[in-house]
Order: C-alpha cells, then sequence, then structure tokens
C-alpha cells in the first residue's frame, strides 16, 4: 500500500476576482521508504501538492488517501492527528520555536502525542546525535547557524517516527556546504529508518539524492521518473 | 499542558515592554479600583457612623406621629414625662445611656445675616452628650440650668466669625405656632469632626429649650445609646408601647443602607468600565502576539497541535499578563489603600457642601477595603482579561495552517 496516493486533485485559489488554479488535476502515488523529488519552476504548483500530502490543504477536487485513509473525510482535528502521528514537515524557513531549547523544539511533537517522559528524552538525544547536534541541546534558534536550525528542523519531523517526512525547500537558505549536509543527514536516515522522504525543490543539489523525481509545469505532472530530470534553473 | 504553559510564559518575555506596559495597565486599573472601593466603602461606614453618632443613636423612642425631619413641636408629637421614660430605659441592662433630646427649627441671627439652624435641646449630664462634650474647642461646657448659654459647631463659627463670648441672637419655632426670639452666649465651641453637622446645630440646656420652644416639659425623642449596637432589635422589642414608636439605628439609616447597595450596584458598574477599558490593551497586546508569530502558529498547526491547545496557548498567555497585572495592582493598590486607610484624607469643610442631603461625611474620610471587595475585584479582572483574550485566542485557533505558515497570506 502506497503511503500516499494522490487522485485527479486540483487546487484553485481565489485572489480578489481572480481565480489561479495551483494544479490542474494530478494523480501520483508514492511508495514506503522513497526518496523522492518534487521539481518544477515557481508556481507550478509542487508546494500546493505538498500541503495537500501534509493535509495542511484540502483539494478542491480528487482525493488524497495517506496509508490508506481518505483525508478528505476528516475533521480538522483528525486531520492535525494525522500531521501529528504520521507526518514530519521541514520548511525553508527553518521553522523552530524561537523561545523553546534545540531540544524543547525537537520534543514539542512528542509532548503533543502525550510521550512518556523517558521515552520522550530518549528518541530526543538519539535524534540530536544523529543530525550531530547532541552538544547543542541547550542552544535556542539564534543561538544556532542556519544549518545547525535545519538540522534540528529534520530531527523535529523525525521525532514522531512518522511515515514520511514532507520537505518544502529544504537548503534554499543554506549554503553548499550546510545544503550537502543537511541532504546528507536526511538521505541516511531515509536508510536507517525506512522513513519515506519527499522534497520540494528547485535546487540541483538536492535533485542529485532523489531516486525518483517528479516534475510539475503548470499544475500538472508532467515527467515522473527514475532518472533525475532536467533542472529547471 | 506543561508544554503550553511553558511557551506563554516564555512568549511573554519576548517583549518584555510591552507585556509589562500591558500588565501595568491592568495593575493601575486593579490598583485605582482597590482604593476606590475602599473610599467608598469608607465612606459609607463614615456615614453610617457619623449618622448613629449624631442623628439616630442606636435607638429613639418617640411618638408615633413624629416626623423627624419636620422637628414638629406640636405637644401630641412630643414625648410626655420624658425624664420618667429615660430614666426607667436606662435601668435596662444592655442600654449604655438614655436622655430625652428636644429639637427646633431656627434661624440665627448675627450682623446682617440669618441662617437656617436646628436648635438642639439636650442634658449636658447625660452620657449621650458625651460627643460633644468631648469635641469642645473652646470655652465652656453647658450648665443644665444655663438660660443663656449655647454651643455653636467649629464650622459654623469660622464661616460667622463667632467666638466664645459673642452674643447672637436666635429666632425659634414654638409650639404654638409662633416664632420666639431671644438673646444668647456663645459659651463654647464643640467640633464632631462632621463640619456638615457643626454647622447648622445649636446645642442648649433641654430645660432652656423646651422653654424657648414651649413644649412643656416634652422632648422630641428619647436618645438610647447601647454596649451593642447589634442589640438594637431586642431592646428595641423590650421597650415596645402601645403610646410610643421605638425605631432601631436600622430603621432610621435605611436611606444610607439603601445608599450603600445602590453605591455597591453603581462600583460594579464602573470595575466593568474600567476593567473593560484595560482589558482592550491586553487584547491589544495579544493580538499584536498573535500577528507576530502568525508562522509560529502555523508551525505548532502543522506539527499537529490542535486548534483548542492553540486557543489555550494563548488564553494561558493572557492569564499570566493578567497575573502579573493583579500582582502589580494589589501592591500598588494596597499600598494606597494602607495610606488612605491609616492616614485618610483630609476634605475640611468641603463635606458641609458636598454629598448627599441628609448624609452626614467626617472631615477626614479614611479608606476601609474588605476582603469580599478585593476578592470579586481580583476576580473581576481575571474574568474581563480572559474574556476579552477570547478574541485573540480564537483568532490564533482559527488560523487555517497554510495561510498561517505563509505568515498570513494565502
Amino acid at each position: 500500500m502506497p503511503v500516499a496516493r494522490v487522485e485527479n486533485v486540483t487546487r484553485d485559489y481565489a485572489i480578489g476576482e481572480f481565480k489561479t488554479q495551483a494544479l490542474r488535476g494530478v494523480s501520483l502515488e508514492i511508495e514506503s521508504g522513497e526518496f523522492l523529488t518534487l521539481v518544477g519552476p515557481s508556481g507550478s504548483g509542487k508546494t500546493t501538492l505538498l500541503q495537500l500530502i501534509g493535509c495542511l490543504d484540502q483539494p478542491t477536487s480528487g482525493k488524497v488517501w495517506i496509508n490508506g485513509q481518505d483525508v478528505g473525510r476528516l475533521s480538522r482535528n483528525q486531520r492535525a492527528e494525522i500531521r501529528q502521528s504520521t507526518i514530519g514537515f521541514i520548511f525553508q524557513f527553518y521553522a523552530l520555536i524561537p523561545t523553546l531549547s534545540a531540544y524543547e523544539n525537537v520534543e514539542m511533537p512528542l509532548l503533543l502525542g502525550k510521550i512518556g517522559a523517558a521515552e520522550r528524552r530518549e528518541r530526543v538525544m538519539h535524534l540530536l546525535e544523529a543530525v550531530g547536534l547532541a552538544d547543542r541541546v541547550d542552544h535556542r534558534p539564534d543561538q544556532l547557524s542556519g544549518g545547525e536550525q535545519q538540522r534540528t528542523a529534520v530531527a523535529r519531523a523525525l521525532a514522531t517516527n512518522p511515515t514520511m517526512v514532507l520537505a518544502d525547500e529544504p537548503t534554499a537558505n543554506l549554503d553548499t556546504a550546510n545544503g550537502q549536509q543537511v541532504m546528507e543527514i536526511m538521505l541516511r536516515l531515509n536508510h536507517e529508518t525506512g522513513v519515506t522522504f519527499v522534497f520540494a525543490t528547485h535546487d540541483p543539489r538536492v535533485i542529485k539524492y532523489a531516486r525518483r523525481v517528479i516534475t510539475l509545469r503548470d499544475g500538472i505532472v508532467v515527467a515522473n521518473g527514475q532518472a533525475p530530470a532536467a533542472a529547471e534553473d | 499542558m506543561k508544554e503550553l504553559l511553558k511557551i506563554a510564559y516564555r512568549g511573554l518575555g519576548r517583549n518584555r515592554r510591552r507585556t509589562l506596559l500591558s500588565a501595568l495597565a491592568l495593575g493601575l486599573g486593579v490598583a485605582l479600583l482597590l482604593l476606590m472601593a475602599a473610599f467608598v466603602e469608607g465612606e459609607m461606614r463614615d456615614s453610617l457612623e457619623q449618622g448613629i453618632r449624631l442623628e439616630s443613636g442606636h435607638l429613639q423612642v418617640r411618638a408615633r406621629d413624629y416626623d423627624a425631619s419636620k422637628a414638629s413641636l406640636a405637644w401630641e408629637d412630643l414625648v410626655e414625662t420624658p425624664d420618667i421614660i429615660a430614666a426607667q430605659i436606662a435601668t435596662l441592662a444592655p442600654v449604655r445611656a438614655a436622655a430625652p433630646r428636644l429639637y427646633a427649627s431656627g434661624i440665627l441671627l448675627s450682623g446682617d445675616e440669618s441662617l437656617g439652624v436646628r436648635v438642639v435641646g439636650l442634658d449636658p449630664t447625660s452620657a449621650t452628650s458625651d460627643i460633644y462634650r468631648e469635641g469642645l474647642r473652646g470655652g465652656d461646657w453647658l450648665a443644665a440650668d444655663d438660660r443663656e448659654g449655647v454651643l455653636i459647631g467649629e464650622t459654623l463659627a469660622a464661616r460667622r466669625n463667632l467666638e466664645v463670648g459673642n452674643r447672637i441672637t436666635l429666632l425659634v419655632n414654638t409650639s404654638n405656632g409662633d416664632v420666639d426670639e431671644q438673646r444668647f452666649v456663645i459659651r463654647g465651641i464643640y467640633n464632631t469632626n462632621t463640619p456638615g453637622y457643626d454647622q447648622n446645630n445649636i446645642l442648649m440646656p433641654l430645660s432652656k429649650a423646651q422653654a424657648i420652644s414651649q413644649a412643656g416639659g416634652r422632648a422630641s425623642i428619647i436618645w438610647v445609646a447601647l454596649d451593642d449596637m447589634f442589640q438594637a432589635e431586642a431592646v428595641a422589642a423590650a421597650l415596645s408601647s402601645e403610646q410610643y414608636e421605638v425605631k432601631t439605628w436600622e430603621q432610621m439609616n435605611e436611606f444610607l443602607l439603601s445608599i450603600e447597595s445602590y453605591a455597591g450596584a453603581m462600583m460594579a458598574v464602573f470595575y466593568l468600565i474600567v476593567l473593560g477599558i484595560t482589558a482592550t490593551v491586553v487584547v491589544n497586546a495579544m493580538v499584536m502576539a498573535v500577528f507576530e508569530r502568525t508562522r509560529e502558529i502555523g508551525v505548532l498547526a502543522a506539527i499537529g497541535m490542535k486548534s483548542r491547545r492553540i486557543m489555550a496557548l494563548f488564553l494561558i498567555e493572557s492569564f499570566l499578563l493578567a497575573v502579573i497585572g493583579v500582582v502589580m495592582g494589589l501592591v500598588l493598590g494596597g499600598v494606597g489603600v494602607y495610606y488612605a486607610s491609616t492616614q485618610g484624607v483630609y476634605l475640611g469643610s468641603l463635606t458641609t457642601d458636598m454629598g448627599v442631603t441628609g448624609l452626614l461625611m467626617s472631615d477626614r474620610i479614611y479608606g476601609y477595603l474588605t476582603p469580599q471587595d478585593a476578592t470579586m475585584l481580583v476576580i473581576a479582572a481575571f474574568a474581563v482579561t480572559l474574556l476579552a483574550s477570547l478574541y485573540p485566542a480564537m483568532l490564533a485557533a482559527h488560523m487555517e495552517p497554510v495561510q498561517a505558515l505563509h505568515g498570513g497570506e494565502a
């Protein structure tokens, strides 16, 4: 069973009197353990598709299944539960809570999931070690570099042992060395834990790590293949 | 819950100046209201105390038709053989003192000016007259057989430039409806610390008042002072008779007691107005916090925080802000109330010209804060603040995760 299935999905946005169609009938399946990239130019619908798969948004038409469950039928709270238990997010801006330490940021999804204190501590420390931040646990985001913040975000995305991690332009704000480090950590975690990773990007440095590349243009899938597609930029 | 408390607490620390200023607004509101509540309660208590001390006593025995506001001198409205009745009442155990008093309306003539006054005929030897004897500021106390001496209040003396030894002319109503005129000597000047009373009441021995008003041996009332004022009902029941009625201090100060409950209702409205204003400051701070943290709200929603938890987060933050504000208010207000209740505020003879007719006010008002008032105010401050914070909390809770993640834009 695919971890995510999208069937003939459209998503319209109304901006004033104008209606724009961000997605115009997209269908795809994402299998467990994939390391997949969504590519396409700005406005091609990558982020919108990622948000629909992540249950952050709902399609105008079509269906989205996560682990076999039709999420279109779920309430706002039920979608929050799915996000909490099944999906991890990494954003372009590092999206950490600025008043919480690296440790507390990674711990937050576990607190929402009501995981016991001992298990929380073990998981948080394990993940912070895995992303190379064991000695930075008590630092707040403003005391961490951009790369360290994004690695903290990776650790947080994996905290609840999700089946899928969705990353929107995860390296866009990082220099080459840090971007590479983050990608290699995610690739390693994908190998070690079997967690599915889906990236939306137009960064060729990210695309080269992908095992499957789906290319979007003007809201439709124009290529879906194993070999890296040509970078758009 | 613990994590919400942690985020909320640290959220307040992000913009310390804004947090402190918002809390201070609430604190000043609470402090102001504490002080107001203390003064209103202090004034009410003072008025009741002055009313009992100067106008009603704990009990009064009087003719059924007697109208205290008219100071009627018609014989049928007066108490006959008041000395005998007073002596009998004084033998009761709970009674500290009892003595007749006669009230008559009059006009004071001094120089070219005239002024409406009330003539109070009292027994100079009775303990019921102690309040005037103790308040004697100059001259001598009255002798029971003094035929031309009077005591005037300090306020009146000051306003009319009168001194001990000066002569004044009094026109006094009589029982048969005439007016009698006589010259008197100011024997002394008294001060009850109640300027409104001291301006209007001229004291003379009961026998002289009876003579000038042609009341015979009669009196307007028998003034009864008790050791314990809360025995008034019981003593009144024991004194009841066919001929006379017995009024307790509660009955005689009904007006004042009704003003007190009216003042309570007014204070409640005032609480809501002041706290409503301070709540807008808190709401403003919280709305700014919500907008500044829109993206964080999106992140919290993305990692699975449900709407009601996001709402709880901002309500907790408001609650913590209210705690800081209320503590500030209690400290500031506490200092103010302590000063007001120990030092008081001196109003002097201002109180003769202000306030409600029939309400006696001391020249110095002391604050009095009841635990009920303080508790009510603290509860009201929290309730109004939290109620007002529902708006920013709901604003945060109802944000669409996608829009919030993009900083509020679609």
